[in-house]
């Protein structure tokens, strides 16, 4: 396949940056997307140009690093994360344009790298259960009924890649935190910190620069994972619920 | 001139943090006898860990929460992405909550049978009894294990085991365990007991007077190389599967930070012990860039084969019933399709090196389940592997309902690491190897499921009583910063690798050189292993190192986000741990586990252990790049299990 | 409390939900109260009139009236101010495009600021056409609603800008009513089908309500 990339390039945080054009040919529909950028910049290097900068690991869709905006949606256009995304999914001619994740609370680093470190204090405001080392009880003293506990897995599968934010019109982080507060909020565990854990963190996000939500529902279509939209809905939940606690308080 | 093969054996190195007495004591006893540190004053003092991975991001929150103050270290932009969070299956436990005979002994006697006899007794003891606090302790933080509809953990059996005891969160559990830690970690982030460097990397440690005393590490967005100082380094910085360079590690999964501990008189051991795991998706073409795994369990439905004639390039379909090779199931008839992880892998090697390997390259032999669909139905087997399948037919584009997939080995897991004592320290006073970056727990070869188990109470357990003892009796020395001539000297030789690396200015890429490296070392130090490949092994690295410092090309410049270069300085090492793995292998000319030495193999061609000859572990000392290194014996004592050979046939 | 929620997204997202429930609210009693044009001059009059009388004796004339348009003008005040605020956020929240554009989310979703800019124009119109008389087409004259509706609606600008306000209160209930149901977390699986229904069933019938009193007049079945 031959294609025509239009690549975001900006040098660092501080500089301007601006979409430039490469050709690569060669390209095989088995390689995944981001093996197709391995050889650009493979031959980027080779003419003594700058190889393009772009955030990935495991490679098989479960660290969340890799975050590319394609042709206008993260991750692209099959429902998976872009290391899993394979060039059978465009056609030979094909132009195709990549852009880093857009929020002002993801600066870009270089290139199509940002700066996630927003989900980390997000997390860090409330996103645990307390539970120092040697002071577990065990295992099987508090069952936890398989719905709940289904329920608690379907949103601890976020993997944090950011793909709600890049996607969203307001860069929300509303699936992220949601997904978060719901995993440890339904698990009996988590019940002693249900109120601040959700109040600290949804202030954490809002603190962070996030847009609010508007239910476009963006972010769900993006969420390599599946995290439902409704997972929003329930965070508000609890949100209200903590706040009239508190209230009361 | 001696060439590096030549090493020569020097003392025996000893374990003496291991106590004596009944195996289930020796865990208390230890507890009982390391030394305290004060709460008042654990504040002062400050442990760097270096990974935030299971091991590290346990030890971190675990050592913060006991008053340490704890600076940490990760090249990945945040803690969670470590590598840990791609493990599938589960983590082992001896709970025996399905009442079927488990124990802690059954749990330490299928571990060091399951490691071929290469493991230390007392190690693999002290894990089998920790397994039970880890899951009460992951269960607190909220960790999703897989329940019943009763409430309670569900658990199933895992490879060459007869007992349910395997913990499991879907095909997540490492991803789930990872957060849990994760979380604990954030926690004291949080808290301010955690000084957290993200997109930070290790370049080398700094020993002072006999003591690790610090890191040099770089920050990846700005250049900018930095010390950090402390009582004591942890390094948890996972397994060397990446010297292959495709293997199941994430990309940017490197041996940096052992292999410059290793350089400043860490010892590291059993270098070769290397896992291939028998199911991963075979490679495609040159571009590969990595692999990955599909869950073992596949094969207890799937049968596997390969046509009986050479190059037969007929689709699998069209091969009739007695034009198949069902080789495991012909060569070992009582196990079949389910022999252990590296019988399978090197049965699938050798049907392949006969030319009736099957899919682009021949790399690749058939796991076909058209006969479990007809047994069970297409919905059971849906129902059984749908997500496997699915995963399966993202990444091939092949329906596995309709065309068997298509399977090849991979490398997977280091057994080997750092050599560290019973409590985990290596044989540089103050410098800690915990989780897949030492060699403790999993002799020649690792089982399912317990990876995650060791990582864990390393972390969690094990680590956090070991390292008071060390600070308790070793309180603090001379402060010791930038302006000491060993860090000046550690400094320098940091900066100018990157600097060189920078001005070479040559003609081939960082993943050429990556590339030709892995296809050596697979050919070469992969599942099968001769004493003639291996010394071409030793002869061709020198010969590719040289050329690296020649023609490698690294574009941009040390100041500034720069990944080519991270990923050449990475390769300097491999270029120097691929060696050893090599010399290693050599050296042992046994087979055991995952270490397969051709010369030594039963009549039925199985895997022969030599335990008079090499009933030890092997602790190499660095003397210097291409220099041979001195080998240290520990030997093994076997007091209650008793090594005996493995037959599946 | 009033504080944390002011403070937060989610609880300014809350206030609007709030105030727009009960501004539906009216506006589906408001519209019911409008089909009585259909009955008569006499009927709807009377009707008017009586709005300006309920709760006699207890409360003196005008004062029910009084004390619904405080809670409305309340309602849209802290519905257009959180709007405004959150909007702001969320522009601030991604300062840069993408340089590859695709539509997105559906049409109501999508207009859901313009849409209450318009309605917002709209109501200022409104109450100084039929409430003040202040921009009326034709002598307003005070309890004689019949009249002031037909000789608004008799006029071309009349009938444009209030079915174009009309459809988009349709617009902005479909996606505003499902939306507040989430942000109370009302929402859920099982019943997400129910609230879309509602939704749809809602944005339809006040359209539909509405319209048809231009539509009355235009044809001449209200004269």
């Amino acid at each position: 396949m031959r294609l025509t990339l239009r690549v975001w390039r900006q040098k660092n945080a501080a500089a301007e940056g601006a979409m430039s054009t490469y050709e690569v040919d060669g390209i095989s529909p088995d390689m995944s997307f981001l093996e197709m950028l391995d050889t650009l910049n493979e031959e980027l290097i080779l003419k003594g140009e700058d190889p393009v900068a772009f955030d990935h690991d495991c490679r098989e869709g479960i660290c969340g690093a890799c975050s590319l905006v394609i042709n206008g949606d993260a991750h692209g256009p099959e429902r998976t994360t872009t290391c899993q995304l394979h060039m059978r999914s465009f056609r030979d001619g094909d132009t195709i344009d990549i852009e880093p994740w857009r929020a002002s609370a993801f600066p870009v680093v270089k290139d199509l790298v940002v700066d996630r470190s927003a989900f980390d204090r997000i997390i860090q405001a409330g996103g645990y259960i307390t539970a120092p080392t040697g002071a577990a009880p065990e295992a099987h003293a508090t069952p936890v009924p398989k719905a709940d506990a289904d329920f608690a897995f379907e949103h601890a599968e976020c993997i944090g890649c950011g793909a709600c934010v890049a996607a969203c019109p307001n860069g929300a982080a509303m699936l992220f935190t949601s997904a978060k507060v719901n995993h440890l909020n339904v698990l009996p565990q988590g019940a002693p910190e249900r109120e601040t854990r959700v109040l600290d963190m949804v202030g954490q996000m809002d603190a962070e620069g996030f847009g609010g939500c508007t239910l476009t529902g963006e972010c769900a279509t993006a969420c390599p994972k599946g995290i439902p939209l409704m997972s929003i809905t329930s965070m508000n939940k609890e949100w209200l619920r903590a706040a009239r606690k508190a209230g009361k308080r | 001139m001696t060439s590096y093969a030549d090493y020569t054996t020097g003392a025996p190195v000893v374990d003496a943090k291991a106590p004596e007495g009944p195996i289930n004591e020796r865990w208390d006893k230890r507890r009982f006898e390391a030394k305290l540190v004060n709460p008042a004053n654990r504040r002062k003092h400050t442990v760097i860990v270096v990974g935030t991975g299971l091991a590290g991001g346990s030890a971190g929150a675990t050592l913060a929460e006991q008053g340490y103050h704890v600076v940490q270290f990760c090249y990945q932009d945040s803690p969670r992405r470590a590598h840990s969070i791609a493990a599938q299956g589960g983590i082992n436990a001896a709970k025996n909550y399905r009442n079927d005979g488990d124990s802690v002994h059954r749990l330490f006697y299928d571990t060091v049978k399951g490691g071929d006899f290469r493991a230390r007794e007392s190690n693999v003891h002290r894990l089998a009894q920790i397994s039970v606090e880890i899951i009460d302790q992951c269960v607190a933080q909220g960790v999703p294990f897989a329940r019943e509809y009763g409430g309670l953990l569900d658990t199933r059996s895992f490879g060459g085991v007869q007992v349910s005891r395997t913990f499991y969160a879907r095909g997540q559990t490492g991803q789930q365990l990872l957060l849990g830690a994760y979380q604990a970690l954030s926690r004291q982030v949080a808290a301010g007991n955690i000084e957290l460097h993200p997109r930070t990397e290790m370049l080398d440690v700094i020993v002072v007077d006999g003591r690790a005393r610090g890191i040099v590490a770089r920050d990846l967005i700005t250049g900018r190389i930095d010390t950090y100082y402390a009582d004591a380094v942890v390094l948890a910085s996972g397994g060397y599967g990446n010297v292959f360079y495709l293997s199941t590690n994430a990309m940017n999964s490197n041996a940096t930070a052992v292999w410059r501990a290793h350089r400043r008189g860490a010892y590291f051991a059993n270098p070769c012990f290397t896992q291939i795991h028998p199911t991963c998706i075979p490679r495609t073409g040159d571009h590969q860039s990595k692999l990955t795994l599909m869950s073992e369990s596949l094969r207890n439905d799937g049968r596997i084969w390969v046509p009986r004639a050479k190059g037969d390039d007929r689709p699998p379909n069209r091969i009739p019933e007695d034009e198949r090779d069902y080789y495991l199931e012909r060569i070992y008839p009582s196990f079949g399709n389910l022999v252990p992880r590296d019988i399978a892998s090197r049965a699938a090697k050798n049907v392949c090196d006969e030319g009736r390997g099957v899919g682009p390259g021949g790399q690749g032999v058939y796991l076909d389940f058209a006969d479990a669909i007809q047994r069970m139905g297409r919905e059971a087997v849906e129902a059984k592997y749908g997500n496997l399948f699915d995963m399966y037919q993202r990444i091939t584009d092949e329906d596995p309902y309709e065309v068997p997939m298509r399977i090849y080995p991979a490398v997977h897991y280091t057994m080997g690491g750092l050599w560290v004592d019973y409590d985990l320290q290596t044989t540089v006073p103050g410098l800690f190897a915990i989780g897949e970056a030492n060699f403790s727990d999993h002799g020649a070869n690792r089982l399912g499921a317990s990876a995650l188990m060791q990582g864990l109470a390393d972390g969690y357990f094990v680590l956090p009583a070991t390292i008071n003892d060390y600070l308790a009796r070793n309180p603090h020395k001379d402060e010791v910063g930038d302006d000491h001539p060993v860090v000046q000297e550690v400094l320098a030789e940091t900066q100018d690798r990157l600097n060189l690396l920078l001005s070479v200015d040559g003609d081939r890429t960082p993943d050429s050189f990556h590339r030709e490296l892995g296809e050596l070392m697979w050919e070469f130090c992969g599942m099968a292993r001769t004493d003639s490949g291996l010394r071409k092994a030793l002869e061709r690295i020198p010969q590719i190192r040289e050329e690296f410092w020649r023609r490698i090309k690294v574009p941009g410049t040390g100041e500034e986000f720069n990944q080519s270069l991270e990923k050449a300085n990475r390769i300097v090492d491999y270029l120097e741990l691929a060696e050893l793995m090599c010399l290693d292998a050599l050296h042992r000319s046994e087979s055991c586990g995952g270490h397969f030495r051709e010369e030594s193999q039963t009549p039925d061609g199985e895997a022969a252990r030599k335990d008079e000859e090499f009933s030890y572990a092997a602790a190499w000392e660095f003397t210097g790049t291409g220099e041979a290194p001195v080998l240290h014996k520990e030997d093994l004592v076997f007091e209650y299990v008793h090594p005996t050979q493995r037959s599946y046939a | 409390m009033a504080r944390t929620v002011w403070d937060s997204t989610v609880g300014k997202k809350a206030v609007m939900a709030v105030s727009g429930l009960i501004m539906l609210l009216y506006l589906v009693v408001h519209m019911i109260g409008n089909l009585k044009i259909f009955f008569g001059t006499e009927e709807f009059n009377h009707y008017a009139h009586w709005l300006r009388t309920v709760g006699e004796p207890f409360m003196h004339y005008e004062w029910t009236l009084w004390v619904v348009r405080v809670v409305l003008v309340v309602a849209v005040v802290a519905h257009a101010t959180s709007a405004y605020q959150l909007s702001r956020r969320d522009i601030k929240a991604r300062p840069t495009p993408y340089a590859h554009r695709r539509r997105r989310a559906g049409y109501a979703t999508r207009t859901m600021r313009w849409g209450g800019v318009i309605l917002g124009l709209f109501i200022v119109w409104h109450i100084l056409d039929l409430t003040t008389g202040t921009v009326h087409a034709g002598g307003f004259e005070s309890g004689k609603p019949y009249q002031n509706v037909v000789d608004t609606f008799s006029t071309w600008y009349g009938n444009t800008v209030y079915i174009v306000a009309m459809l988009a209160l349709g617009l902005h209930i479909q996606h505003g009513f499902w939306s507040a149901a989430q942000t109370l977390g009302a929402g859920s699986r099982s019943r997400d089908r129910a609230l879309k229904t509602v939704a749809n069933v809602l944005a339809l019938l006040l359209t539909a309500g509405f319209i048809a009193v231009p539509v009355g007049v235009m044809t001449g079945v209200v004269s």
